[in-house]
């Protein structure tokens, strides 16, 4: 039952991250690229607590806290730049 | 039991992620587009996460519960994100379906 | 007792994180962790924006419990709106005036905002008179601001600003 459910899940969250590549590549803005990328780190902190389920293993709750403090702090800046970088022109 | 409401969890939060990034792909217009990963991703994630903090509990010999402080702090972040990105959007002055508001352009 | 423990609060809060984030409640932990949720607002002191005050702790609770609610709510509402027809959204930008004027109401007032159905906060206008929201499918925007000030920013002005 929870393999099944596991697998589901898999197949699921893995279109969701071919989703947010297709974002990435189309854009067609700068904020809709920055937006994927933030919903493409999302999605991976789902598939590696997916993993640490199916593993049995508690090791992939580090990765997933550093991508998920990484994620922010990048989508922040990205902002912050293009907000700030048209002030400077 | 236990496994049925763990495969719930975990169904139910991998269908959120997908609408999010679905809603990412689909919709129209940046600003209708910021709504699906804001809202929906983080409730999925949010699902994902009490399942594995269910199942590490039950698996382990301790309770474990340190999966909530990714859960807290993707809570905290999402809306500020989304706060940035719309106003980096406005800034830029995106095209948008919706009429921008005389007060945003000062 | 002011100098020598600056944030009554915040003290706990971060010797619970650190029990989390070691995932385990050892008594060498608690004590770890009481130390660190000490000394980290101690030398930080200068660092901090103005002192927050709650005046009502109890509408604190009910509106924490209440947006909670609305986030559940709110994922419904959005994934029925994704997955039905894109062209049939009638999104739009609606300004609310703020009641509001303490940083701390106002910023929680724009994170509520965008957890809730349908809308996400973009925008604080220079003079923080308006806030401008983005709500992704709405019919009457005056009803749409009315339930937002009711519903989030009447308790935030209560809990936070003396009247």
């Amino acid at each position: 039952m929870l393999n099944y459910a596991l697998m589901i899940a898999f197949a699921l969250v893995s279109a969701a991250v071919a989703l947010s590549f297709w974002r990435l590549f189309r854009g067609p803005d700068t904020p809709d690229r920055i937006l994927a990328l933030d919903t493409l780190y999302i999605n991976t902190i789902a598939l590696l607590i997916l993993l640490g389920i199916y593993l049995k293993s508690a090791l992939y709750f580090e990765a997933a806290l550093l991508i998920a403090l990484m994620g922010f702090v990048g989508t922040v800046a990205l902002c912050k730049y293009l907000l700030r970088g048209d002030i400077i022109e | 039991m236990q496994e049925y409401l763990l495969s719930f969890l975990i169904v139910t939060g991998a269908v959120f992620t997908f609408i999010g990034s679905l809603g990412l792909a689909r919709l129209r217009d940046f600003y209708t587009r910021l709504h699906g990963p804001t809202k929906a991703t983080t409730l999925g994630v949010g699902c994902l996460l009490i399942a594995s903090a269910v199942f590490f509990s039950t698996q382990g010999e301790q309770l474990s519960l340190h999966e909530m402080l990714i859960t807290l702090f993707l809570f905290i972040t999402a809306p500020v994100s989304a706060h940035l990105l719309a106003k980096a959007a406005l800034h830029l002055r995106l095209k948008s379906l919706a009429a921008i508001p005389k007060k945003a352009e000062e | 007792m002011r100098r020598l423990l600056p944030h009554p609060i915040v003290t706990p809060v971060l010797a619970v994180i650190w029990l989390l984030l070691v995932n385990s409640t050892g008594a060498g932990h608690i004590l770890l962790g009481i130390l660190l949720g000490w000394a980290i607002p101690f030398f930080t002191l200068q660092f901090w924006p103005d002192k927050v005050t709650i005046y009502k702790p109890l509408t604190l609770l009910r509106f924490t419990a209440i947006v909670f609610i609305d986030i559940l709510l709110a994922n419904f509402i959005v994934a029925r709106l994704i997955l039905g027809s894109p062209s049939r959204l009638k999104p739009a930008f609606v300004a609310i005036p703020l009641a509001l004027k303490s940083d701390i109401a106002i910023s929680l007032l724009a994170n509520t905002i965008s957890l809730t159905p349908g809308t996400v906060s973009a925008l604080l206008t220079a003079d923080r008179q308006h806030l401008v929201v983005h709500a992704l499918d709405v019919d009457d925007a005056a009803s749409l601001i009315a339930a937002i000030k009711e519903r989030y920013e009447k308790p935030l002005k209560e809990i936070f600003e003396k009247c």
